[in-house]
């Protein structure tokens, strides 16, 4: 089954849409929409270096994403504002991560393939390391879902409760920088906040609850994934762009749906 | 055996010190205010209790164990969180929907188990906070000036469920407040800080201490003849019931503070609120 190269390529697009619909709800409640989008540009570097030093493409990109993500944690709020200061490191390591890959010689056509993913490509290596990736990142926001939430909506109470915010913010990045990872491959460094935000907040409008905000999203993710791929086939378009612009629709329609029922009511 | 203890608590950010040399202890079953100025250090002493702010310097003792309430001074829920007021009342532990109900109900809230959190008024939203505290089952309170947004009724009456749940339960209340009046006659002790604590003791010690009158000015006349008359009130209430004949005369009072009439406007104004409770009691 998993010889066609389509099987593959959805269920990587799944994998990854399942990881990124709780993740993603964070990013849209905490505000890290351009945090996400910081760190994954930040992980062109990290392709870089992996591909010099020959290491795996994931292990380069996770850590310079962490690396990345704890600088920012640690500079902002001592002089620099956290969107200047993100700014700054994201671009900066994306033009980094560019002129480094030009440096060796034989992947400047595979620039592309980093910067937009290449899901088409997907191994069955890759497919293990995408579902184990997406399974550490859902384990981790399931076992800490209590204590992430009640950090989100309010510190001071986190710390009454006994709960360390520090410790789950350090959590989400760790689970951002994993996510950015394993969705590298699927829809490239410059669209992995797409996927992150847009399920999310196509959800809001359907759940009353933060547990089925997550739920609704991963549907979403992985309907986009699904009916992207279908249609990058039948159009002959990118892959990944596809998936984004499949999830941007079903955004669009379910905001639609929302002012509509306003308007009747 | 103190609930919470602050001991020689020092907490500088970076050069500024905005705490220095604290001490303060919380006994079971009482109320404790803490009133200040602007940047006085009030709500940094109330993060270095739960755990927030490290301190600087000093400690912060806690009896093990122990179960804090706390009910924060503004709770702003992102749009895009949906959250209704039952998942809202689960976020800390596991409640039954029926202890959730009975706490709204405590609260003076019940039939908003299904509303959206983002959906309430202010009032409604700062008694949900109070209900969530409330159903930890906490041996003490912290209240970060918790009516902030609420006006003077409203206020009022959050405070008087306060003094009810804590007759009901006996849990200890440690609060911050703003509104000296309340304070004054709400509270066992009264710990007027400005950095360091200037005074310290019953509502009435305090209110004539001159390190509280320096801080407070001329607002302090005003607020000890508002927390004597409310105490005033409070026993002919209980004892005599003139106020039915005479609600808004005070003859017997006009010799020990006739500074104070001057400034009994507020207090006018809130008049009927008591009359009502007389009729009620």
């Amino acid at each position: 089954m998993l010889d066609d190269f389509m099987t593959r390529a959805t269920l990587a697009g799944i994998g990854v849409a399942l990881a990124a619909a709780p993740l993603g709800c964070f990013v849209v409640w905490r505000r890290m929409a351009y945090f996400g989008d910081a760190t994954a540009h930040a992980a062109m570097l990290g392709v870089a270096l992996a591909l010099a030093l020959e290491i795996s493409i994931f292990a380069g990109a996770i850590a310079v994403a962490l690396v990345m993500a704890t600088t920012v944690t640690i500079l902002s709020g001592r002089g620099y504002a956290m969107d200047t200061l993100l700014g700054v490191l994201a671009h900066a390591s994306l033009a980094f991560g560019m002129v480094a890959v030009s440096f060796l010689s034989g992947v400047r056509i595979d620039l592309m393939a980093y910067l937009f993913g290449d899901i088409l490509a997907v191994s069955r290596n890759d497919l293990l390391i995408i579902w184990g990736g997406a399974a550490v990142v859902v384990a981790l926001i399931g076992w800490r879902w209590s204590s992430l939430l009640t950090s989100t909506l309010n510190e001071e109470l986190a710390y009454a409760s006994g709960l360390n915010p520090r410790r789950e913010q350090l959590i989400l990045t760790l689970c951002l920088a994993i996510t950015v990872a394993v969705a590298i491959k699927v829809v490239g460094v410059l669209l992995i906040a797409a996927l992150l935000i847009i399920p999310a907040a196509a959800s809001r409008s359907l759940a009353r609850t933060p547990e089925s905000m997550a739920v609704f999203a991963a549907g979403i993710g992985a309907i986009s994934a699904v009916a992207g791929l279908r249609a990058a086939y039948v159009f002959d378009t990118p892959a990944g762009p596809s998936i984004v612009c499949v999830a941007a629709f079903l955004f669009a329609a379910l905001a639609l749906v929302n002012v509509g029922r306003r308007a009747i009511r | 055996m103190s609930l919470i203890a602050a001991e020689g608590l020092t907490v500088r950010y970076g050069a500024q010190t905005v705490l220095n040399d604290v001490d303060l202890s919380v006994e079971p079953g009482e109320i404790v205010t803490i009133v200040g100025p602007n940047g006085s250090g009030k709500t940094s002493l109330f993060k270095a209790i739960i755990g927030a702010v490290p301190p600087t310097s000093g400690r912060i003792r806690r009896k093990p164990g122990l179960r804090i309430g706390y009910v924060p001074q503004k709770l702003h829920i992102d749009p895009t969180l949906p959250i209704t007021v039952e998942r809202f009342m689960r976020l800390t532990q596991k409640v039954s929907r029926k202890a959730i109900k009975s706490a709204l109900e405590t609260a003076g809230v019940p039939d908003l188990l299904d509303r959206q959190m983002s959906a309430l008024s202010g009032g409604q939203f700062q008694r949900v906070l109070l209900a969530r505290a409330l159903s930890t089952d906490p041996e003490i309170l912290l209240l970060d000036e918790a009516t902030q947004g609420l006006d003077q009724p409203g206020s009022a009456s959050f405070y008087r469920q306060i003094e009810d749940v804590r007759k009901a339960t006996g849990c200890a209340v440690l609060m911050i407040s703003h509104e000296l009046h309340v304070v004054m006659s709400a509270s066992d002790r009264v710990i007027c800080l400005n950095g360091h604590v200037c005074c310290a003791g019953a509502p009435a010690v305090v209110a004539s201490a001159p390190e509280y009158r320096a801080l407070f000015g001329t607002g302090t006349g005003g607020a000890l003849a508002l927390y004597r008359h409310d105490h005033d009130h409070d026993h002919h209430h209980h004892h005599h019931h003139h106020h039915d004949d005479h609600p808004s005369e005070h003859p017997d009072r006009s010799d020990d503070k006739g500074h104070a009439h001057g400034r009994h406007h507020p207090q006018e104004a809130s008049q009927p609120e008591h009359a009502q409770e007389e009729a009620t009691g």
